[in-house]
């Protein structure tokens, strides 16, 4: 054997030019944030002697809560990245009209896969999944999910793929085939090299974890509810997280079969997608929009079910027409699988199946529409309060009804064939998952902020995020709809029409502004920290809130419930308000069984890292052994006798009564002075 | 909970005390919800073959070409006599005092399953002696992808069978095992159904 051959065994493809410099300064710098980020992390925790308590609180916790807060760390590490790509691209787009820009082109394609690819696999879903975990078992009176180990596996399963994605960042290079990764560019004749796969190790991982989540969901919701908690006494948020769930156990297993098969196609020579022997890319596309669509659903229903929580209690009062919500969220979560064709009308299908699929997407904009007037008679004669969460929820029902709009434009088969591939889409797409999703999950977040962690967020700054979101929103992506409309096509990297220059400058600017909305979060958070002890709502309940997740402390017991409430309403909590009987004792406690801590996940995680890594780099016996270890690890669990760990019931009554006597202690505050100083977590409506 | 929810009629629970039924059964539901998502992975998978079996033969192999009818049916034979002992291991679990019935009948299963991925790996062997390997078409790539999926997940419910024994060599059948058996089971039967979609779809259809 030569010395080169063992190179290759040891090492795969890698080689010491897959290391920085690369001889890009942007990426250069990209990679010097990717490898200092993580490395001040370890130098802090260190130096503050942080490594136990990370790792026996939180990292081997399979408590739903600390589970729920560490996706939704993920979340905002990658919304960031993700943010400084899509700033990169908006500046390169502007100045690269008649001119070359900052980046070349093969960077610029790097960008938009990597964007793509971060803000729907690695910020939207870990921050939905993160809310669902955190809230929905609090909502329905559960202890915990059903599965909280399964739970752990799946977020660090996500937390891999994270990582894989973040890799690419420092060693070598990823795809450039966009988030959808169409073959047949994706295959090796164009595509050689590792990129694609970094895409296809990263998503799969993602996918799997998104499946158990789903799974996990589901069952908690179908058996964990408290006694009395009949399906249409739910919180609207767990209807949506119960239609989410069902979405991602149907539409996840598309996606793991297209990237398999792609994998398949590139390691070992297959020919699902190829141009030649048979392959059939028109499969690919099936495949992918069969997960396609349904996940943007995934993506906009949690959200749907935050909005209607924060609007209600918002404005005081009960959810207008919650059976029709109910249905609205169903009607679409089924009609979602009907109109994955509408992503590829272009391609070649007859112009019945065009119009079949046209039509069938129209359709959505019907629960949808109910969904929209719900909410706003929920408003109408509400005696509503103007908090930040409010506000993004005022600003997405405007924006969405553009976005839904735009949709119903696109549904329509002769138009998408003028303006589909143009930044008209860009424009349609993010005007529906910007305000539809993440100013739902950022107004979801400072909502139950108080809940998780005991403290109010400074109100200031979150208006001023407001500003930033929807101001730099507007101005972001309304001129792409004008650019798209004038033949302005998408992912193109230098433009050579000098009319298109005002509105790539004014979108740019859109940019910024979000990005200074982004810092402006961090200052909130910052400033909150600072400030938790006059901000402090330990009591639990500081917007008069109506479901159960506010008649516990804040933040919670890892059990949850002292005792399991018995529910009577939609809104037991403010049933019990109006009895004053919130804050009696219960009769009797009992011993409450939770989980005991185990690191196995984190070694599942690590382990499926280790072996996606090695296969992007085609080092085979890293691969087999990550793959081993990981499954290695699942048998030793099931090995393992002793999960669970008893609290006694004298704890818990002395954890519960001291809360009560706080709780009775402390001065009701009116919900209209809920910004005050004084909300100590007791808030009453006063009418 | 509300207890008038349905509760699992798992036949190879301890007795039919409601008790002992109430707690398996989030643990099996959640098994149940398993199965469906991995069935659609199988149904994207058949309807993979399907596309590709007319259209991606390419002028090589044929689904007429590549199916040995008759080996088939001796795995078909197989698989089902496996579903069959699971399904006197469960009863035994269920109506006999000593492991050791459960633990015979799921070594006869595993027995049949080994036999049938022995069967098939000699399918493949010949294929691809015949030159007919996945890398020659469309078609064979999804017929070769199709069975593999379906016999690693066999190969994956005999590593399930190990792990299981070995687990009662260590304890005895407490609740946390007959749990583990009785999802094993339906993942078992699972895999018998998918076969026979798959000989109708990748066999039957291609021969006749
Ligand atoms: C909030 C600020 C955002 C900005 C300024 C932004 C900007 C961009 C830009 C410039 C592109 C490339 C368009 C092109 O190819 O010409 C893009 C693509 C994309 N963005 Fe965003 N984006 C933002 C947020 C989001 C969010 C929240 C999501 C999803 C949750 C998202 C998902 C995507 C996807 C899937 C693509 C397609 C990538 C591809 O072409 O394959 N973006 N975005
Ligand atoms: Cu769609």
């Amino acid at each position: 054997m030569t010395g080169h051959d063992w190179i290759y065994w040891l090492f795969g493809t890698l080689r010491w030019s897959d290391f920085p410099p690369k001889g890009d300064l942007i990426a250069d710098c990209a990679a010097g944030i990717a490898i200092a980020a993580p490395l001040a992390v370890v130098v802090l925790l260190t130096v503050k002697h942080r490594w136990r308590w990370l790792w026996e609180e939180w990292l081997t916790s399979l408590d739903h809560k600390r589970i729920g807060i560490m996706y939704t760390v993920i979340a905002f590490v990658m919304l960031a990245r993700a943010l400084i790509e899509a700033g990169l691209m908006r500046m390169q787009q502007a100045l690269a009209v008649n001119a070359d820009g900052v980046v070349s082109p093969e960077h610029f394609a790097q960008l938009f896969s990597t964007h793509g690819t971060a803000m729907i696999f690695f910020t939207a879903m870990p921050f939905l999944t993160g809310v669902i975990n955190y809230v929905m078992p609090l909502q329905i009176g559960a202890r915990d999910l059903t599965f909280p180990f399964l739970n752990a596996v799946g977020l660090w399963l996500t937390a891999a793929g994270a990582g894989i994605v973040m890799a690419s960042l420092v060693v070598g290079k990823f795809a450039i085939g966009g988030w959808s990764a169409y073959p047949p560019f994706t295959e090796t004749p164009f595509s050689p090299g590792e990129g694609v796969d970094y895409w296809i190790w990263a998503v799969s991982l993602a996918s799997v974890g998104s499946m158990l989540s789903g799974i996990n969901f589901a069952v908690t919701i179908y058996k964990e509810r408290a006694p009395g908690m009949q399906l249409f006494r739910m919180p609207l948020f767990c209807w949506c997280a119960l239609c989410t769930a069902i979405l991602m156990i149907f539409a996840m297993p598309p996606l793991t079969v297209a990237t398999g098969l792609l994998a398949l196609d590139r390691y070992a020579g297959f020919h699902f997608f190829t141009n030649d022997l048979g392959g059939n890319m028109m499969a690919y596309a099936n495949m992918f929009w069969l997960f396609g669509h349904p996940e943007v659903y995934i993506l906009v229903l949690p959200a749907f079910g935050i909005w209607s929580e924060v609007i209600s209690t918002f404005s005081g009062k009960r959810l207008y027409g919650y059976p029709s919500m109910v249905f609205a969220v169903m009607c679409i979560a089924v009609l979602s699988f009907t109109v994955w064709l509408h992503h590829f009308f272009t391609m070649g299908q007859s112009a019945s199946v065009n119009a079949a699929f046209g039509i069938a997407t129209m359709l959505i904009g019907i629960p949808t529409g109910v969904k929209v007037y719900d909410w706003l008679l929920t408003m109408y004669r509400g005696r509503i309060r103007l908090t930040a969460p409010m506000l993004f929820a005022i600003t997405f029902i405007a924006c969405f009804v553009i976005g839904g709009l735009s949709g119903i434009i696109l549904a329509n088969p002769p138009v998408d064939f003028a303006v589909h591939n143009s930044l008209f889409l860009v424009a349609h797409f993010h005007n529906m998952l910007v305000p539809g999703t993440l100013f739902g999950l950022l107004a979801g977040y400072m909502f139950w902020f108080p809940k998780v962690f005991g403290f109010r967020l400074d109100e200031r700054w979150g208006r001023i995020a407001w500003v930033c979101w929807s101001g730099g929103f507007l101005a972001a992506f309304m001129p792409l709809y004008i650019l798209g409309l004038m033949g302005a096509t998408r992912r193109t990297a230098q433009f050579y029409r000098a009319e298109y220059e005002p509105f790539l400058l004014f979108a740019w600017a859109g940019a910024w502004l979000i990005a200074f909305g982004f810092v402006a979060l961090l200052v909130q958070l910052w400033l909150s920290v600072k400030r938790r002890d006059e901000l402090a709502a330990p009591i639990g309940d500081p917007w008069d809130g109506h479901s159960l997740e506010w008649w516990t402390p804040s933040p919670p017991p890892e059990y949850n419930f002292a005792v399991l409430p018995k529910v009577v309403d939609t809104e037991t909590f403010t049933v019990m308000k109006r009895q004053e009987s919130a804050y009696r004792s219960p009769d009797s406690y009992e011993d409450i069984e939770v989980p005991r801590n185990t690191g196995i996940p984190v070694i599942i995680g690590a382990a499926a890292c280790v072996c996606a890594f090695a296969l992007v780099w085609h080092i085979w016996w890293a691969a087999v052994a990550g793959f081993a270890a990981a499954w290695g690890a699942l048998i030793v669990r099931s090995f393992d006798t002793d999960q669970m760990r008893t609290i006694p019931a004298a704890d818990v009554r002395r954890q519960h009564e001291a809360w009560l006597t706080r709780a009775r202690a402390a001065t009701p505050i009116d919900r209209f002075a809920e910004l005050e100083p004084a909300n100590r977590g007791r808030a009453v409506a006063t009418q | 909970m509300n207890d008038n929810v349905a509760r699992h009629p798992g036949v190879a629970a301890e007795s039919s005390h409601p008790e002992v039924h109430r707690k398996p059964e989030p643990v099996m539901f959640g098994f149940w919800v398993f199965l469906m998502s991995d069935l659609v992975l199988f149904a994207v998978l058949l309807a993979t073959y399907a596309t590709m079996s007319v259209h991606g033969v390419a002028g090589g192999p044929a689904p007429r070409d590549v199916t040995d009818l008759a080996s088939a049916a001796i795995e078909t034979a197989l698989l089902l006599a496996s579903s069959f002992t699971f399904g006197l291991a469960s009863l035994a679990q269920k109506y006999e005092q000593d492991p050791r019935q459960t633990v015979r009948w799921l070594l006869v299963t595993a027995a049949l399953g080994l036999a049938f991925l022995g069967l098939e790996a000699r399918d493949f062997v010949r294929l691809v002696a015949d030159g007919a390997v996945p890398q020659r078409s469309g078609f064979l790539s999804a017929h070769f992808t199709l069975l593999a999926c379906h016999g690693l997940h066999v190969a994956a419910g005999l590593l399930w069978v190990g792990v299981l024994l070995m687990r009662m060599r260590v304890g005895r059948l407490q609740q946390v095992v007959r749990l583990r058996i009785m999802r094993l089971a339906l993942f078992w039967h699972m895999l018998d159904i998918v076969w026979v979609a798959i000989v109708t779809v990748a066999f039957l259809f291609g021969a006749v």
